[in-house]
C-alpha cells in the first residue's frame, strides 16, 4: 500500500495535475480571503472556508480522474493485481495519495490563519471544526472520484462524469427546494453534502455528519474494489 | 511447482479455456504454444491471478490462487503480453516501485542492480520508460518479473516485437532463467519454443491438444520412417531400383528439381534404416544421389497436424 501511495504522489508531482489543482485551490481561497479582509469581516470560516465547497466539488475530480482509468488503459493494472497485495490495499493507496494532495491544498489556510491571529483573536473552535469538515468533504469527493475512475479507461470521461456528479451534489438542494413532499425533502436533506458541510462551518461538530462522510468514503471505496474484482470474474 | 487442474474460463457463452490441466516441475521451461486467440494469455492470466477461472484450480508451490492469492502471487513473476510499465517513470524508479509493491525482502539496491545486470538494462536505468525502444521496454518488463527471485516466472510472448538479435538475447536469457526457476512461456512462434523449452503444451481453441517433451512431440507426430532423396537419372530406373531395396515399401516421385533430377520420398518399415542400402543401390544403378535427408516432422508441421485434427467446437476462443 505504501508503495502505491508513494508512486501516486510521485506521479502527481511529476505531472502538472498536482500543481494545477493546488494553484486553482490557492487562487480561489486567496480571492475569498482578500474579500474577507476587504469587508473587514472576522468570520474566516463563513467567508473563506464555506465557499470552498463549490471549488472542491469541481477540482477534486481532476485529481482522481486518472487514478484507476490510466492503469486500465496502460494495462499496468496487471502489475498491480498480480502483485502480492490485496485489491483493498491498491484502492486505499490510490485514495490516500489523493488525500495527501488535498492536505497540501488545505495547507494554504495555515498562513491565512496566522495572519488573522496576528490581528485579532480568531474563533478557533469554528475554524478547526470547519477544517475537519472540509477534509471529510474532500475525502468523500475523492472516494467518489476514485470509484468513477475505476469505471472507465478514459481520464476525460472520468473527469467529466466526476464534475457532473459534483454539480449534481452542488445543486441537489436547489433542485429539490420546490418539492413539497416531506418524505423526499427529508431524504434529500439527509444526503445533502451542502447541509452537512454548513453544519461544520457554523461550528457544529455533529457525530452524525462525521459518520455520514466516513460512510460515503467507505461505501465508494468498497464499490471500487467490487468494480475491479468484477472485471476479474466476468 | 505449478499445478493447473481442469481449468475452464467462460466469457458469456464463449469458452476461452476448456478443461485444461497440466503441471510444471521445478527447473523446467514449459512452452505454451497455440495460434493467436487459442487461450494462452487467458490461461496465463488465470495462473497469475489477474483474472479468475470459471472453474478449476491453480496451485503454485502449494498455494491455491483463490484461497491464498497473496501467497501464490508472491511466488510468481509475470511478464504480460504488454509489459505493465508506468511510462512516465524512469526505469530505476519503476523497478523500485515494483520492488516495494512486491514486498521483496532482499537488499533493495543490490537486488535491483543484479536484476538490471541480468536483463542488461543498466545503461538505461535513468531514462524515462516512454523514450525506450520496444526491446528495452520488454527487458524492463522482464526485470520487473524477476524482482524478488520468484520460483515461478511466467512470460507471455516475451519475444514479440523484438528484432532478431534481441530475440536471440532474450532466448538465451530465458534459458539461463530455466536453471533456477520454473519458467512458463507462451508463444506462437514454433521454432522459438523448440529452441528454448524442455516441454511443450499445445493449446488450440481453449483445449489442450498435446503435452510432451519437445523431442518426443515431433517424434510421435513424425511419419513412419521417411527419407527424402534427390537423385539424378531417369525416373523409371530410379523408381524400380528404389523399390527393390530391402525394407522399402513405398516410393513416391516428388518434384522435378532440375533437368533429369527428381525428388523421391522413400517410406520404409519402422525401426529399419534403408539409407545405406539405398546408397549402394543408386551407385549400382549409376544414378548419383545429390541429397538425402530424414523427413522428421518439424514442430511447425507437427503443430499444424495436431491443431488441424481437432474438430472445431462451436464456441470460439476469445482473447483478453
Amino acid at each position: 500500500m505504501c508503495a502505491v501511495i508513494k508512486r501516486e504522489i510521485g506521479a502527481y508531482f511529476s505531472s502538472a495535475i498536482a500543481y494545477v489543482v493546488m494553484a486553482v485551490f490557492f487562487l480561489f481561497s486567496g480571492l475569498y480571503f482578500r474579500e474577507m479582509l476587504m469587508f473587514d469581516s472576522s468570520s474566516f470560516a463563513y467567508l473563506v472556508l464555506s465557499p470552498m465547497f463549490m471549488i472542491m466539488l469541481f477540482i477534486l475530480p481532476i485529481l482522481t480522474m486518472r487514478l484507476l482509468s490510466e492503469e486500465i488503459r496502460q494495462k499496468t493494472d496487471q502489475a498491480l493485481i498480480t502483485a502480492p497485495v490485496s485489491i483493498w490495499q491498491i484502492v486505499l493507496g490510490k485514495f490516500l495519495a489523493a488525500e495527501v494532495i488535498l492536505l497540501c491544498c488545505m495547507a494554504v489556510f495555515i498562513p491565512m490563519v496566522i495572519v488573522i491571529a496576528a490581528f485579532t483573536a480568531p474563533t478557533w473552535g469554528i475554524i478547526f471544526c470547519t477544517l475537519i469538515g472540509m477534509f471529510l468533504l474532500g475525502s468523500a469527493i475523492i472516494a467518489i472520484g476514485v470509484f468513477i475512475s475505476s469505471l472507465t479507461e478514459s481520464q476525460v470521461v472520468a473527469a467529466v462524469v466526476g464534475i457532473a456528479v459534483g454539480m449534481f451534489i452542488y445543486m441537489l438542494d436547489n433542485i429539490t427546494s420546490g418539492v413539497q413532499v416531506e418524505f423526499i425533502k427529508n431524504i434529500v436533506s439527509s444526503i445533502s453534502f451542502m447541509t452537512r458541510y454548513s453544519n461544520f462551518t457554523s461550528g457544529m461538530l455533529n457525530i452524525a455528519d462525521v459518520v455520514f462522510f466516513l460512510s460515503v468514503i467507505g461505501l465508494f471505496l468498497f464499490f471500487t474494489t467490487r468494480v475491479i474484482d468484477r472485471k476479474r470474474w466476468s | 511447482m505449478v499445478e493447473v487442474k481442469n481449468l475452464v474460463k467462460k466469457y458469456g457463452d464463449m469458452l476461452a479455456v476448456d478443461d485444461v490441466s497440466f503441471t510444471a516441475e521445478t527447473g523446467e521451461i514449459l512452452g505454451f504454444l497455440g495460434p493467436n486467440g487459442a487461450g494462452k494469455s487467458t490461461t496465463m492470466n488465470i495462473i497469475t491471478g489477474y483474472i479468475s477461472s470459471s472453474s478449476g484450480t491453480v496451485t503454485v508451490d502449494g498455494c491455491e490462487i483463490l484461497d491464498d492469492p497473496v501467497g501464490a502471487k508472491s511466488k510468481i513473476g509475470y511478464l504480460p503480453e504488454i509489459p505493465p510499465l508506468y511510462i512516465d517513470m524512469t526505469v530505476r524508479k519503476y523497478l523500485e516501485f515494483m520492488f516495494n509493491l512486491k514486498k521483496v525482502t532482499l537488499p533493495k539496491k543490490e537486488h535491483i542492480d543484479e536484476v538490471c545486470a541480468v536483463t542488461k538494462i543498466k545503461d538505461v536505468q535513468n531514462r524515462i520508460i516512454k523514450h525506450l525502444s520496444k526491446g528495452y521496454k520488454q527487458r524492463v518488463g522482464l526485470a520487473q518479473a524477476l524482482l524478488g527471485n520468484p520460483p515461478v516466472i511466467i512470460l507471455d510472448e516475451p519475444t514479440v516485437g523484438l528484432d532478431p538479435k534481441q530475440i536471440i538475447e532474450m532466448r538465451s536469457l530465458i534459458k539461463g532463467l530455466g536453471k533456477k526457476h520454473t519458467v512458463i512461456l507462451s508463444s506462437h512462434v514454433l521454432s522459438e519454443v523448440q529452441a528454448i523449452c524442455d516441454r511443450i503444451i499445445i493449446i488450440n481453441r481453449g483445449r489442450l491438444v498435446a503435452d510432451s517433451s519437445t523431442s518426443e512431440l515431433s517424434q510421435t507426430l513424425s511419419k513412419s520412417n521417411c527419407i527424402v532423396l534427390r537423385v539424378v537419372g531417369a525416373p523409371t530406373g530410379v523408381l524400380s531400383a528404389l523399390r527393390a531395396v530391402e525394407g522399402v515399401y513405398r516410393v513416391e516421385k516428388g518434384l522435378r528439381v532440375s533437368d533429369n533430377c527428381y525428388e523421391y520420398e522413400v517410406y520404409s518399415e519402422k525401426d529399419k534404416d534403408p539409407s545405406r542400402a539405398i546408397f549402394y543401390a543408386m551407385a549400382k544403378n549409376n544414378t548419383p544421389i545429390v541429397l538425402m535427408r530424414g523427413n522428421e516432422l518439424s514442430l511447425e508441421e507437427a503443430f499444424l497436424k495436431v491443431t488441424k485434427s481437432e474438430p472445431a467446437p462451436k464456441e470460439k476462443g476469445g482473447k483478453r
